[in-house]
């Protein structure tokens, strides 16, 4: 007996309240933007500048106690946050330090680093920093719009080699099943407060081309159909697209998550943001990839007739030339 | 068509064997480090091996590959800094030099241009005042006959610097062709003196590369902490001879034209004036070496080119009796009094050092002196501690995450099922041989990225799979499935992992460090799965079918 996340054959119609599902992830696109502009991002260093000091102790982490001993040195905003993590042992307590940045381009200098350090060792002679970082503001500047750059450049590549390989329509899907997901995972991060840094854009990145994969492959079962179904309504097409699919968008979607949360559960602390982004990722990207681009495309119509120029396209929408 | 030619055959699996074998050295990392060390080490020595050395060496066949995945600094421990070099310092120098050229030339010329005076400035330009505005004119014209054509690629024509004037004031500036230039040199310069101080203190694989227009970024693992990095890097270790002209305790005393002050560097409180121009510097060095001096104290050795030597000789037995300062980066170490003439080209650096001091001076002397200064905009220290921790972690996630795949793979797809997991198997074992052999960086994100790929890699034979079964529902025969099942699943493995490695490209270009590690996995990944779906799996179920000729196929 085999084990089947769906049974064997489908023939669920992913549209049926596709008003009400793209409503929902406009919903959701909506809610994400107001979160983000309303509480904001947790920028990291990376983005913000400023200094981070890691410390391990084995005497249990006192946030107030470290953040008087740190006050007197009047380095402005300062965070401190205990980090909990299943791998550490009994007499590992481990924190995490944040300075913001300080006056001029330069990373923090060393005297305010040894200053800090000195001040806890007051509390803890035994206290240990296992890593120091520190960007300057200048660079965060920097690595903002690079960060930027990176996932408008994601997103434009992959607007050109869909709109190459398929049809406009198909690309304009694609596209905006990806920014749907990369928005509601700045959305989640905000409302969640988890630490957006430069490894959270990478997941942003991966998750643009996971969303992808997931897409390209029901869309590639379309053009298959459309061409051997060529009286069927597009509607069927998709439905029946999506339905023969939904074995394998389900099989890996399961595996990839399998992996990510032995990851997540297992890859400690310090990557637990990045796994995290990339969970929410291929959820919400096997969902878009259904109900985002399919949704779209069958609103968006599709020209069918290979020999006529544009038009007679499957729906009646199919006017809104873009 | 099921048929897959035995040269075919043979490729595919010499690719998989060659793979694994560039991935196995990491199965034994120590050793193979140890005798890669020694290796390198034994050649350093120019083929002399010690008994140590060549034991070392002998633990890994020599006939094995060798390469390694390189650890990144946040699994290895180590430093990162990111520096910006002051390419403007050096429009100074060049400024001063050309003063040196002008000067000669318009005080020959002074019955016309009346007299002249260099104004004090501080944006790398050089400003003379003439006393006669009227044939300004003629000044700058003979300023302009001392520069020099700049090779530029865009133009000809282009001098070395631009003159210009107004009222009674020329102003001479680096053409932006010569800027350019100078800059490039400048970091060029940067680059190589920084790698050798970083190489002088011998460690492990440190990367000392130029970023954009006036960076440098330097990764040292293993060492303790950037600031030990910074210290080492940060001076510019400028040291020069210059004749002491007084001694005062008054800094704000006016040194008098040609000359500069400097405090002392261990005495509080007490100011050298010296004249400006060094007789010796430290670019005649060739040698410097820590020792003592002969009151136990530690100091620096060091010997003379023989130009320096030369010019050494010469001041010192002109001088005699007079003192003169030994300056690093405007600070005066010491100004003994010449005793005797100093002909052997070598001599003493005695001053208030500790031993640690005088090691790192000598290091930096014989480095060399960097041409401008560095500010640091970014610096990360990362304890080996929490990289060891962090590949024990990783480690432990990818074995759980192998174990989960490889277990739903089989349950789902039975035999068809265990075919992928060798594939995967085999896939991560060519990641890590791909890693090894272009010598790419192994960082968090990218066991991250591994671990992602364990999730996605069997992506595509699920594909492959799920056609198989489609195409057996639809009533087709075992081998006629297995056929068409590869043939249409081509295109959508093709697409999916194309736009995929396109973002992975994305990222390997615009990130940087850990990010860049985990677009290098990433994208090795994509490639491994496809090939592995493609070929290797698609050999595997052949030659399982060829054997067994099934009546049905159970997918």
């Amino acid at each position: 007996m085999r084990l089947r996340l769906v049974p064997q054959e489908t023939t669920w119609d992913f549209f049926k309240r596709s008003k009400f599902t793209l409503g929902f992830s406009g919903l959701m696109v909506l809610l994400s933007v107001v979160a983000f502009f309303a509480i904001g991002l947790n920028f990291g260093i990376d983005f913000r500048g400023g200094t981070t000091i890691r410390t391990e102790s084995v005497e249990p982490v006192d946030v107030g106690a470290y953040r008087d001993a740190i006050a007197p040195l009047e380095l402005g905003d300062v965070s401190i946050t205990e980090v909990f993590d299943p791998n550490f042992g009994p007499d590992q307590n481990v924190a995490m330090v944040r300075i913001q940045a300080q006056q001029g381009d330069e990373s923090i200098s060393v005297e305010t680093i040894q200053a800090v350090e000195d001040a806890l060792k007051t509390l803890d002679p035994e206290i240990t920093f296992p890593s120091v970082e520190s960007v300057g503001p200048k660079v965060s500047g920097e690595l903002v719009m690079t960060a930027i750059y990176a996932v408008l450049a994601a997103i434009g590549t992959v607007l050109i080699y869909i709109w190459l390989r398929f049809e406009w329509q198909f690309s304009v899907g694609a596209v905006a099943a990806l920014i749907h997901d990369v928005v509601l995972t700045i959305g989640v991060f905000s409302v969640l407060q988890i630490q957006f840094d430069l490894a959270t854009i990478a997941a942003l990145l991966t998750i643009v081309g996971y969303s992808l994969n997931d897409t390209v492959v029901v869309f590639d079962r379309v053009r298959e159909n459309l061409r051997r179904y060529k009286k069927m309504d597009l509607r069927e097409v998709l439905n029946l697209s999506i339905n023969e699919t939904l074995s394998r968008t389900m099989m890996t979607s399961v595996t990839t998550l399998i992996a990510l949360i032995a990851l997540f559960a297992l890859g400690g602390d310090v990557i637990r943001g990045f796994v995290f982004a990339m969970i929410w990722g291929v959820v919400v990207g096997t969902y878009s990839s259904v109900f985002v681009a399919s949704a779209l495309l069958l609103r968006l119509g599709v020209k069918r007739d290979w020999s006529k120029p544009d038009g007679g396209a499957g729906t009646q929408f199919a006017d809104v030339d873009a | 068509m099921l048929n897959i030619s035995l040269f075919r055959r043979i490729v595919i699996i010499g690719l998989v064997v060659l793979g694994l074998a560039y991935a196995m050295p990491n199965l034994f990392y120590p050793r193979v480090e140890t005798h890669n060390d020694a290796v390198q080490a034994i050649e350093l020595a120019g083929g002399e091996a010690s008994e140590e050395l060549a034991a070392q060496r002998a633990a890994w066949p020599e006939w094995l590959p060798s390469s390694l995945v390189n650890l990144g600094l946040d699994l290895r421990g180590g430093a990162h800094l990111l520096a910006e070099v002051q390419v403007e310092d050096v429009y100074e120098q060049r400024m001063d030099s050309i003063w040196q050229e002008v000067f000669p030339v318009l005080r020959e010329s002074r019955a016309v241009v009346g007299t002249i005076r260099k104004l004090d400035t501080d944006d790398g330009t050089l400003q003379i005042r003439v006393g006669n505005t009227d044939h300004i004119e003629d000044a700058a014209e003979l300023i302009r006959a001392l520069a020099q054509p700049v090779m530029t690629i865009t133009g000809t024509g282009a001098t070395n610097f631009v003159v210009s004037h107004e009222g009674d004031v020329i102003t001479v500036e680096l053409s932006d062709a010569e800027k350019l230039a100078t800059d490039d040199r400048t970091i060029q310069q940067s680059l190589e003196i920084i790698r050798r101080r970083v190489d002088e203190v011998g460690t492990r694989e440190p990367t000392i590369q130029r970023q954009g227009e006036d960076r440098i970024l330097i990764q040292v693992p293993g060492l303790g902490s950037a600031d030990e990095l910074k210290a080492l890097i940060g001076t510019t270790a400028r040291l020069t001879f210059q004749p002491v002209v007084s001694r005062t305790q008054d800094a704000d005393a006016r040194p008098g034209v040609g000359n500069v002050l400097y405090p002392s560097m261990d005495e509080e409180g007490v100011y050298y004036v010296l004249e400006d121009t060094a007789v010796v510097s430290g670019e005649d060095l060739v040698d410097a070496q820590p020792s003592f001096n002969q009151n136990g104290q530690p100091a620096v050795n060091f010997r003379f080119n023989p130009h320096g030597a030369r010019l050494f000789g010469d001041y010192t037995s002109a001088n005699v009796g007079s003192p003169f300062a030994i300056v690093l980066d405007e600070e005066v170490i010491s100004a003994p009094r010449i005793n005797e003439a100093i002909t052997g080209g070598s001599g003493i650096i005695s001053g208030a050092f500790t031993v640690e001091e005088s090691n790192n001076l000598a290091v930096l002397l014989r480095a060399g002196a960097l041409p401008a200064e560095m500010t640091f905009l970014e610096e990360r220290t990362i304890g080996p501690e929490l990289g060891a921790d962090s590949i024990e972690a990783g480690e432990l996630a990818s074995l759980v995450a192998f174990a989960g795949v490889l277990l739903f793979m089989g349950l789902s797809y039975g035999w068809f099922g265990i075919i992928a997991n060798v594939a995967l198997i085999l896939n991560v074992g060519m990641i890590f041989g791909l890693l090894s052999a272009i010598g790419a960086t192994l960082t968090l994100p990218g066991i991250a990225g591994i671990v992602l790929t364990i999730g996605m890699a069997v992506d595509a034979n699920v594909l492959v799979f799920e056609r198989i079964r489609e195409e057996t529902k639809a009533g087709r025969g075992p081998a006629r499935a297995i056929e068409l099942g590869y043939e249409k699943a081509l295109s959508a493995i093709v697409d999916a992992n194309i736009t995929t490695f396109l973002t992975a490209g994305i990222l390997f270009i615009m990130g940087s460090g850990p990010v860049k590690g985990f677009a290098v996995t990433l994208g090795l990944g994509i490639i491994t799965s496809v090939f592995t779906a493609i070929f290797v799996t698609r050999l595997m179920v052949v030659m399982w079918f060829e054997r067994r000729r099934p009546k049905t196929l159970e997918v």
